[in-house]
């Protein structure tokens, strides 16, 4: 029912349109792909809010959100996110589908020409971007950058990714650091945007009813003005095999109730490149993945450990990452509780219970994907980083063939990197 | 079975009532994978005092929540486990006014459904599991109790009101909950489980009619018994207390101010109070309007920063909220915009656009399957019907917005909470 059409506009600059009638909206996607790394990070991450703000023709926020409501209520939000070790960084935008225009008139074609507009054509003074807006948006990127306190899991998984991948570029975080955000300026960040429009991998997305051949017109005449470069390469992505013999262990303390233990995992270099990413996928579900899986069931529901304790995956990265809420004292027993739940599946002690539900879970989200316009934009935003064209029908036959022991054996594979715990400051000796 | 249809915004619902009571709405979506079961209680967090059989009962604050978790306890075991057996994502929430049972699922729907229904109308408390749960749930009120937006919106809500039992935390405290027995659980099911007091909400590639059969031979004739809710004494109309503040683990001040508005009594009003409050609030604050641009522009408030309105039976109130240098800044702001508005009213343009952005907005918002079943239940517990916005917001004028401003957004109405970093901190 969903047909995906992927087409080169141009050199490097793709577009993967989905045509279905089943959405009241129709969805749009627009990101630059970009090597993560320190140097870059806080400017790639600035730009698309400094783009947000105004363009040539729209130069400020009221008259941005004027057009935005005469498009029905017409949604366009900065993304900045990071697949692997790639900034993806850009616009996802949400507009009323055409067919429930109260008068019958066209929202795609103009929808597109303002996404464009955004991107290429900012409002600028002196050649450079607005003094103003480039100060406004900076100071909110440094909240940003510091409000990751605010959140405790989030906060205690962005710590483990820092200290894990301390020398690799996916220990950088998505916005950035403090400091080199603080010293961007608009002549910098014009000078990184140029760069960026002529060099920068472009994948395009569209989602809703129109014909095929109307979005990439549509699209094609709104990004017409990049430049042509037949070398818009794609970004890379480090793997590390082995973890260190004895894992290295951070404890930090802050004036919280809850503690938090996260704990990366590294797979032996399995990552979704591989025959047995759906093995891997398995036994993410089997061990914490959802809300039968082992540290569910034996962690929190039958120890009554933590309130929760989940794992997910780096897919490109190949990592494990699990994230646990604890009592302070209860950090060695949730440690090796969750340890030994591991060491369960490398026996592959998974009842066929276990086994099928996980894959039911993991199947179902996938074909669920298709019933969601910004979860399809971020699957495909995903393959396009990893330079993969599988559709979630396709990975979810591969996830029929997976068996018990095919899990136990990559999980034989995982290996434990990095504890990092959050405690409270009353817990200072 | 009654058949409503609503072309404006290509929707049809199935309506049906069945002999117990229990109302049943399906949202029939062939090109979906997946369906969509919700199966709520007009019960919430601050249903704490009420009257049953002739018997008065106080219960502790957090009993609506803590039930909505011991309700997946069966005789056999633990239904979050069968469903998800099955493929499903199930889950629940208890908000103030309502606790909600819900799965998503892509296959063996009638079987998911049959689980549902079963586990919510079927208590099994035993005291070692409550105790269990104690801990569990005594862990999730520390973690929120961490929440730096949950703790600002809290205060907002114990500085608006002085009586109403929404200014109670749904969860409880740590000490409220640990006065929670298996007796007291077994006498709000009774009280508030019964098909009367519930609804059930389905979308998806599903067959109505089956829906309802299913409903019939899982849930039993119950008959609804009479429960007089207690909201305590009369809420003034002012604010209990202008400012609450507080220092917590965080980078920037955060802040929610609120405006105490006049409740409306159950009905179709209700819809009609909702989209008139945000829309007044879209034009005071919302992101096109030009105090926001000021906000914006001024480093006061960035794109975090939200306003709306919010109802429950017998309190509604407008609030805007966000991150902000100087939250007072912010709501002096508000407050010389409300008397602008007072005094000139609401740009005609600006009006019409808005109107145009909210009934868009909210159209996009049925794509989504829990807005439509949530939604609905809502509604239909306050009297209205959902799907019926765009004839509500017809009947929304400038004029409308422009007195609710003058009247709500006043001083005496007003209460800011603000959550400060800590002294010393990063």
């Amino acid at each position: 029912m969903n047909s995906v059409i992927q087409t080169q506009l141009m050199p490097g600059v793709q577009l993967t349109a989905v045509h279905t009638r089943k959405f009241k909206s129709s969805y749009f996607g627009v990101a630059m792909l970009v090597p993560l790394e320190k140097e870059h990070a806080a400017q790639h991450a600035l730009l698309p809010m400094v783009l947000r703000r105004g363009s040539a023709d729209h130069p400020d926020m009221q008259s941005v959100a004027a057009a935005l409501d005469d498009l029905y209520g017409g949604a366009v939000e900065p993304l900045v996110t990071k697949k692997g070790e790639t900034q993806c960084i850009g616009f996802t935008a949400s507009f009323l589908d055409d067919a429930y225009a109260l008068a019958g008139e066209d929202i795609l074609t103009p929808a597109a020409r303002l996404l464009g507009e955004l991107l290429l054509h900012p409002y600028t003074e002196m050649g450079v971007f607005s003094q103003e807006y480039v100060r406004g948006e900076r100071s909110n990127l440094i909240d940003r950058i510091r409000s990751a306190m605010n959140d405790k899991r989030q906060y205690s998984m962005l710590r483990l990714g820092q200290e894990m991948c301390a020398y690799e570029a996916f220990g950088v975080s998505k916005y950035g650091d403090e400091s080199r955000a603080a010293a961007i300026t608009p002549e910098s960040l014009w000078e990184r945007y140029q760069t960026l429009l002529s060099t920068a991998r472009i994948e395009l997305f569209y989602c809703g009813s129109a014909q095929p051949e109307r979005v990439q017109k549509a699209l094609m005449d709104a990004f017409a003005d990049l430049p042509v470069n037949e070398q818009r390469l794609l970004p890379d992505c480090e793997i590390r095999i082995t973890a260190p013999e004895q894992p290295n262990v951070v404890e930090e303390s802050l004036d919280v109730t809850q503690g938090k233990l996260a704990m990366g995992f590294r797979t032996g270099g399995l990552s979704v490149w591989d025959e047995e990413y759906p093995a891997l996928m398995l036994l993410n579900a089997v061990f914490g993945g959802t809300s039968m899986s082992k540290l569910f069931m034996n962690v929190r529901e039958r120890l009554s450990l933590c309130y929760f304790a989940s794992s997910g995956l780096e897919k490109m990265k190949g990592l494990m990452l699990v994230s646990s809420g604890i009592e302070f004292d209860k950090y060695q027993q949730a440690r090796d509780e969750i340890l030994a739940q591991l060491e369960a599946c490398r026996r592959g002690e998974i009842t066929p219970d276990e086994l099928e539900g996980a894959r039911r879970i993991v199947i179902n989200s996938l074909h669920t994907t298709l019933d969601s316009q910004s979860r399809m934009a971020d699957y495909w935003l995903g393959q396009a980083a990893a330079d993969l064209t599988e559709t979630p029908e396709q990975l979810a036959q591969r996830l029929e063939q997976v068996t018990a022991e095919q899990i136990a054996h990559v999980a034989r594979s995982v290996c434990l990197d990095t504890v990092y715990f959050l405690k409270g400051k009353e817990e200072m000796g | 079975m009654t058949k409503l249809e609503y072309p404006r915004i290509g929707e049809t619902m199935y309506h049906e009532v069945l002999e117990n009571g229990l109302n049943i709405f399906v949202s029939p979506k062939p090109d979906y994978g997946k369906s969509y079961a919700f199966f709520a209680t007009n019960y919430g967090g601050m249903d704490m005092r009420f009257e049953l059989d002739g018997c008065r009962h106080d219960t502790p604050a957090g009993v609506a929540h803590f039930l909505e978790h011991k309700m997946f306890d069966t005789k056999d075991g633990n239904a979050l486990q069968d469903l998800a057996a099955n493929g499903a994502s199930p889950n629940a929430f208890t908000s103030n006014a309502i606790t909600g049972y819900y799965f998503e699922s892509t296959e063996k729907f009638e079987e998911n459904l049959r689980v549902l229904l079963s586990f919510v109308s079927v208590p099994w408390f035993t005291k070692e599991s409550v105790d269990k749960e104690q801990g569990i749930i005594a862990q999730e009120i520390r973690m929120i109790e961490d929440n730096p937006d949950w703790r600002v919106f809290m205060n907002m809500m114990a500085g608006l009101y002085k009586n109403h039992p929404v200014r109670t935390s749904v969860a409880g405290t740590v000490e409220s909950i640990s006065h929670i027995t298996a007796d007291t659980l077994y006498a709000c099911h009774k009280a508030f489980y019964d098909p009367a007091n519930m609804v059930l909400c389905v979308a998806g590639n599903v067959d109505a009619q089956q829906v309802c059969r299913i409903a019939r031979e899982i849930l039993g004739p119950q008959s609804g018994l009479e429960v007089k809710r207690d909201y305590g004494e009369e809420e003034p109309a002012c604010a209990a207390q202008s400012r609450v503040e507080v220092n917590m683990e965080v980078s920037t001040p955060i802040f929610q101010i609120a405006y105490k508005g006049d409740p409306v009594p159950e009905g179709p009003d209700t819809l009609r109070a909702q989209l008139l409050g945000e829309l007044a609030m879209e034009a005071l604050a919302g992101h096109s309007s030009p105090l926001y641009a000021r906000l914006y522009e001024q480093g006061l408030v960035n794109s975090e920063f939200v306003c709306g309105c919010e109802l429950y039976p017998g309190c509604l109130f407008l609030y805007a909220g966000g991150e902000s240098r100087d939250p007072d800044a912010v709501a002096q702001l508000l407050k010389e915009e409300a008397e602008q508005i007072a005094r000139v009213g609401i740009d005609e343009e600006l009006w019409v656009r808005l109107k145009k952005a909210a009934y868009g907005s909210r159209v996009r918002a049925l794509n989504s399957f829990e807005n439509i079943c949530v939604g609905q239940a809502q509604s239909f517990f306050s009297g209205a019907d959902a799907l019926t916005f765009p004839e509500a917001f017809d009947s929304i004028q400038r004029q409308d917005a422009q007195r609710l401003i003058a009247d709500w957004v006043t001083d005496q109405r007003t209460t800011i909470s603000v959550v400060r970093p800590k002294e010393g901190a990063k």
